[in-house]
């Protein structure tokens, strides 16, 4: 304390709020996710040691699921502190995932080709949802909401056209030898994984025709992106220009237009930065499911959002972290399967994300107010 | 003041209108460096439509804009802002969630290169912030503290600071102490005092006439989209300025039951 009271001595203006340092270093957006993460793996270390949650094939189970959700709060946690919304993610998982199959499938093209193509039709309708809002001024909200639906449209619509059925499968075959799908749909580190089987150190399988080869074989591409997303995601947020910007363009659009920041820029990148992650988290399960369904990525939009309010930014932008938004996705992930391991009810799932979802959002307006000195 | 140099603004019979509406009808203003020129005018009376338009967010209609001598046509803020004119608003300064130092070098990020890459060079933009908010008599916890925590004075000085340090010639203030307190107001006036002494000519728009006296070297009154007039400081009294800006009897018949200037 005596630090700040020595500035407020010099303060010749204004009573000035003064903070502990301990305080203040609870003042940041990921306070909320460090501590769920904390509670949520003490919990399950507690009271699901026993069940194989934390043996290399359970440990694998609920980081694949974590990953997954991390791939799509990264980008929506990027838009959302630039100020929009997207819900369009879920149908977007699914509309890219068969547009992949069908390119690849039905029309016999390259698999490399499909998901290049894939990516970049993606790409247009999130700059096309962020030009929109830009241009018209419309809620984001409302915009998306459209393309949640025109898009799950299109995701049943095209393979009952073309191939009357709503699963297109095959995909597995026709990836055979193709150099970009096993960006998505491989793993890697396999040598260290059956190194880690034979010394020892984790399950084996005993017998069958892989009997001796590890259980886990090595960490998906899925993984891989999960970390290469988040790592991107904060050091443009933090680090760069760039991320000053968003954080301008989400705080008060017109006083960062006013002071020469390109906000419809910013915000159609971020439209195309979620799309992206979308069509990531696409193409990696339709390469190791080997299938594209129309009702995949059904609800994902929500969770999405769930994890990054979890991890600390303000519904009404600004303000948040990737870090933060990550820890969110974890903390999802290890209690969506963590119940399973503790042979808990999952039903329970839901209430359980409602609770904690209230809990997180009631925090991050405390710790808003404390920062901007609301009252 | 320094009335003997070329004007670094000058407009001549800017017209704007918005449809069949006429915002202005013809303004002329000049402005020197170095001077501190108050815009009068009540609400209505066309000061926002003017600066818009010498800060480059509206294009007239009519008329001419010279700065520095040459004609000059902005399509954007953008432009007016490299050029040199800084415009700091009233509410829409500062963004109260981000720090002090993320808001000050908003825009105009100093970066910081490590191989083909660029990053927000944080620590310069911290270095520098402290030491003009200190120039300025602000004195920050650091500079992360975020800019919501500071008093409306405090932002209109460090947005002040902000157009100083990016090489702002021209400053237009609009209304920047209409929603302050007494003593938030006396720190703002004071740091326009300062600004001025460095030879930055400023714009100052007010519907406040003590305000306006307390910092003006020329005084320009609007009304309903035209110039009543210009008169340097020590030709017209406060009353009398008052009385062109509300343009009327009523403030003159209110002035026996007020006392006092309003």
């Amino acid at each position: 304390m005596n630090e700040s009271i020595q500035t407020e001595a010099n303060s010749d203006d204004e009573r000035v709020n003064q903070y502990s340092s301990f305080r203040q270093a609870l003042i940041r957006p990921e306070l909320g996710g460090i501590v769920g993460t904390i509670a949520v793996f003490t919990f399950f270390l507690l009271f699901a040691f026993d069940s194989g949650m934390f043996n290399s094939q359970g440990a694998m189970n609920w980081s694949v699921v974590s990953a997954q959700f991390m791939i799509i709060a990264v980008g929506a946690c990027l838009l959302m502190i630039a100020g929009e919304f997207d819900l369009s993610v879920g149908s977007m998982i699914g509309f890219a995932g068969m547009l992949i199959a069908i390119f690849s499938v039905t029309l016999g093209w390259p698999v490399w080709m499909a998901i290049l193509m894939t990516f970049a039709i993606c790409m247009a309708i999130g700059a096309l949802n962020g030009f929109i809002v830009v241009r018209t001024g419309l809620p984001s909200f409302i915009v998306t909401l459209a393309f949640l639906f025109i898009l799950r449209g299109f995701a049943i619509f095209l393979p009952q056209t073309i191939e009357r059925k709503t699963i297109i499968g095959g995909i597995k075959d026709v990836a055979e030898g193709d150099w970009l799908a096993p960006v998505f749909g491989g793993k890697i580190l396999t040598g260290f994984f059956s190194w880690m089987g034979e010394a020892g150190l984790i399950n084996t399988f005993e017998r069958g025709t892989r009997a001796g080869q590890p259980v886990v074989d090595g960490v998906p591409m899925l993984i891989v992106w999960a970390i290469a997303i988040i790592i991107f995601g904060h050091i443009l947020l933090t680090k760069t220009r760039f991320g000053n910007w968003i954080f301008a363009a989400g705080g008060d659009a017109q006083a960062a237009r006013y002071a020469g920041v390109p906000v419809n820029r910013v915000k159609i990148s971020m439209f195309m930065f979620t799309a992206f992650c979308a069509t990531v988290f696409a193409t990696c399960q339709v390469m190791e499911f080997g299938s594209a369904g129309a009702d995949r990525g059904l609800l994902k939009e929500f969770e999405a959002i769930i994890a990054v309010v979890i991890g600390g930014a303000l519904l009404t932008g600004g303000y948040g972290s990737v870090i933060g938004a990550a820890l969110g996705a974890l903390i999802f992930g290890v209690v969506q399967q963590g119940l399973f391991f503790a042979g808990v009810e999952s039903s329970l799932f839901r209430v359980f994300l409602g609770v904690i979802l209230l809990f997180a959002v009631i925090l991050n307006t405390y710790i808003r107010r404390m920062i901007t000195g609301e009252r | 003041m320094t009335t003997d140099h070329t004007p670094i603004v000058q407009m001549k019979n800017i017209e704007k209108h918005f449809g069949s509406v006429i915002a202005l009808a013809g303004v002329s203003l000049e402005v020197y460096p170095g001077e501190c020129h108050c815009l009068l005018g009540d609400n209505g009376a066309g000061k926002s439509t003017f600066i818009k338009t010498m800060s480059g967010v509206h294009k007239p209609t009519k008329g001419e804009i010279f700065f520095e001598g040459q004609p000059m046509k902005f399509d954007r803020p953008r432009d007016s802002i490299a050029a040199g004119i800084a415009t700091v608003y009233q509410d829409l300064a500062m963004i109260p969630l981000m720090s002090v130092s993320r808001n000050f070098f908003m825009g105009n990020e100093p970066v910081r290169k490590v191989g083909p890459m660029k990053f927000f060079d944080h620590n310069k933009a911290n270095e520098v912030t402290m030491e003009e908010m200190r120039k300025m008599g602000i004195n920050l916890r650091g500079p992360d503290q975020a800019v919501g925590t500071l008093s409306g004075g405090e932002r209109q000085t460090v947005a002040i600071a902000r157009a100083v340090h990016f090489g702002a010639k021209v400053l237009i203030l609009d209304e920047p102490t209409s929603a302050l307190g007494v003593r938030q107001t006396a720190n703002v006036l004071a740091t326009v005092d300062k600004v001025r002494k460095q030879g930055i000519a400023v714009v100052f728009i007010t519907h406040n006439v003590r305000h306006a006296f307390a910092v003006g070297d020329r005084f320009t009154v609007l009304n309903r989209g035209v110039t009543l007039g210009t008169a340097k400081r020590g030709q017209i009294s406060p009353e009398e300025l008052q009385d062109m800006m509300a343009g009327g009897q009523e403030l003159v018949a209110l002035e026996g039951s007020l006392g006092t200037t309003v």
